[in-house]
């Protein structure tokens, strides 16, 4: 789960790190009301998951009611690469002299936190780790011990962050760290951690993603759980507990298994087509789950056809296709057309069930996928 | 011949008494798996199709002279079933659980690097030596012995590939699924050495995903050390960036690391022909054979 700034930012602030005054505001009269009880100047911030906010137009800066009218109104509702802008984030502006960046994420390749300071804060970090990785200090952290004092101030040094604030950005950091353990995070980061005239440090951005399979024992967090969805499907495919990503094409595809789901969208992609989402209904599917399946496929209405790709392992053909035809036989018209692949165990007696009148079947994958790009092209031409 | 597991492998159940692990040892003992024992607290004096339960992973291996032990064990759990089972200790533990948290990992692999034990998974389909034994959830009637060793991030994904194996009467040595988290026991490149050592397997397949640098490790690993062939498969070409493409793992960073070209790039430098479609694997392995 990705934690929108507005969020982070108040778990940091609980946790003691600094943070300027700030209020969410969904219209542009509580975002002018929020300006004037902040005081000016403000930055008004667009809530929403997309990188470079700002060169995207999704972050302004007010410095009278006027600009923050102007403002607000020009960020709520606009579409931000893709995404619509809902709410804003009314933040006092921060008088900065430096801008820093604080970072712990989880090392996969080691097995273990990383932990990054770095005196380049306030642009893109992985451009930085990329041109410059010597301008970025790390620090691996042992899971069975925590992050050590000595490591935070190590890190600390090690990236020439100038003294008079390098005690409070030690601070700042072993903060961090302790909430990135404490909230099962995956990432937790600063950027820019800004440092003030006054000689004070604070957090300017901030990023809080938490694991999804530790969220079971955060349930502090499940608030927030709701407000992280920025797609309905997505949303409703977390109803469902379905594995689900939308993409943009017309092909929606529908399977078993992570690796063969994302087989099927290369092979849509490979084979010409573009696929509309990634939708893993796990295994032993049961009827409701295939039900609940093209259900959401179907709601969607980028979508023209649905490719159903089922590997029978341990899953048997047989009973997948009976939960195909209960769910196609409940409803009173078939939407759009569904091609059905049924491979494994007990495959050809699922073939012989499935209900032909209500889905086309082809034996391989390659002829699924091709067999749904043909049905695409002739919705399309209609 | 095979690597990690063959019909003389002793193997523990943990979870026996759920509902995965009730179903799965029975199918695993059809296949002719040793199932010795199960371990469950709080169950131990309890059968399970015959099998004796304990309540402790120690106490199960002393009895019965155990080396290896699957685990179902629900994932809020299921780092605490790995630490007694490296406790115990055993030689092999394959953790089929999907879910264990990210960080509970990290602790489970730190202690790995103290310890003898090799882990395989977690979020895996387990591993199979066909006609011998099976310890996991992969279907057995799809695999049959031959030639050909298989390593995976995917299970679905290897079944696919498997049957286009079987359609043309090539079988495998030992099929394993590494696994589809972030942070696993066992990596392609422990896997691909044990395939390098084993003088039946004539060429390994690989199967990858986005996410990591795992395949680009394993790519420099098949360069310089293997004379075994091996053939290559990437999913996830299509993916967008940031989006956990169901497993844990399968993630494309913001950045842009961890893609399916760099990972292609990466196994092509190395000399390893990578497959467009499952069907192409088969076709390459065919002929390297």
């Amino acid at each position: 789960m990705r934690l929108h700034e507005y969020q982070a930012k108040s778990v940091f602030a609980d946790a003691g790190i600094p943070t300027p005054p700030s209020t969410l505001a969904t219209t542009v009269d509580e975002a002018v009301e929020a300006a004037e009880e902040i005081g000016y100047p403000v930055a008004i911030k667009a809530q929403v998951h997309v990188g470079g906010r700002g060169k995207a137009g999704g972050i302004k800066l007010a410095e009278d009611g006027g600009e923050a009218r102007e403002a607000a109104d020009a960020i709520l509702g606009m579409d931000l690469k893709g995404y619509t802008v809902d709410s804003v984030l009314v933040e006092g502006a921060v008088d900065f002299v430096d801008e820093l960046y604080v970072g712990v994420t989880m090392d996969r390749g080691a097995g273990k936190a990383v932990t990054m300071v770095s005196r380049k804060g306030g642009v893109d970090i992985e451009a930085v780790a990329e041109e410059d990785p010597d301008a970025i200090a790390r620090e691996h952290i042992d899971p069975a011990f925590g992050q050590h004092p000595f490591q935070a101030r190590k890190v600390v040094y090690d990236a020439d962050i100038p003294g008079e604030v390098s005690s409070d950005v030690t601070k700042v950091l072993s903060t961090l760290y302790r909430l990135w353990e404490d909230t099962d995070a995956s990432d937790a980061e600063i950027n820019p951690l800004m440092v003030t005239s006054d000689g004070d440090v604070v957090a300017a951005d901030a990023v809080l993603n938490v694991d999804d399979d530790a969220l079971f024992r955060h349930p502090d967090l499940e608030a927030f759980e709701e407000e992280s969805f920025e797609d309905d499907l997505e949303r409703k495919a977390s109803e469902y507990g379905f594995d689900y990503v939308r993409l943009h094409g017309n092909v929606g595809i529908i399977g078993n298994g992570a690796g063969l789901v994302m087989t099927t969208l290369d092979l849509v992609d490979y084979f010409g087509g573009e696929p509309a989402n990634f939708l893993d209904i796990g295994g032993g599917a049961k009827a409701e789950r295939v039900t609940n399946a093209l259900d959401m496929v179907f709601s969607d209405p980028n979508v023209d056809t649905v490719v159903f790709n089922i590997f029978g392992g341990i899953t048997r053909g047989d009973e997948v296709a009976k939960g195909i035809n209960e769910a196609l036989e409940s409803l009173e018209e078939i939407p759009k057309p569904v091609v059905v692949r049924l491979a494994g165990t007990n495959a050809t007696e699922g073939r012989e069930i499935l209900n032909t009148e209500l889905v086309q079947t082809e034996e391989t994958l390659e002829d699924a996928v091709q067999r749904a790009i043909e049905n695409a092209a002739e919705v399309t031409n209609e | 011949m095979s690597i990690l597991v063959d019909e003389d492998t002793r193997v523990i159940v943990q979870g026996i008494t759920g509902g995965e692990g009730k179903f799965h040892t029975e199918q695993m003992m059809e296949y002719g798996t040793n199932i010795v024992a199960g371990a469950v607290p709080g169950k131990g004096g309890q059968e399970v199709n015959g099998v004796p339960v304990y309540d402790t992973v120690e106490e199960a291996a002393r009895e019965h002279d155990a080396d290896a032990s699957v685990i179902f064990v629900p994932p809020a759990f299921a780092a605490d079933a790995i630490f007694e089972a490296l406790d115990a200790p055993l030689d092999f533990v394959v953790a089929i659980t999907e879910g264990i948290p990210t960080q509970d990992m990290a602790k489970v692999n730190k202690r790995l690097s103290e310890v003898d034990t090799r882990l395989q998974g977690p979020n895996c389909p387990g591993i199979i030596t066909p006609g011998e034994t099976k310890l996991g959830i992969l279907p057995g009637n799809i695999f049959s012995p031959g030639n050909v060793g298989l390593v995976s991030r995917s299970g679905t994904l290897t079944y696919q590939v498997v049957n286009n194996l079987t359609e043309r009467g090539i079988g495998q040595t030992t099929a394993i699924g590494i696994g589809g988290d972030p942070i696993i026991g066992t990596s392609f490149i422990d896997s691909l050495a044990l395939f390098e050592a084993d003088p039946e397997t004539e060429v390994v397949v690989m199967f990858g995903e986005i996410g990591g640098e795992d395949e680009e490790e394993a790519a420099e690993f098949i360069a310089n050390e293997m004379d075994t062939p091996v053939v290559g498969f990437i999913a996830g070409r299509t993916a967008p960036p940031g989006k956990r493409m169901g497993h844990a793992g399968a993630i494309v960073s913001g950045s842009g690391t961890g893609t399916a070209e760099s990972k292609i790039q990466a196994l092509n430098d190395a000399g390893v022909p990578v497959g467009d479609t499952p069907n192409e694997v088969a076709d390459h392995v065919e002929e390297l054979l």
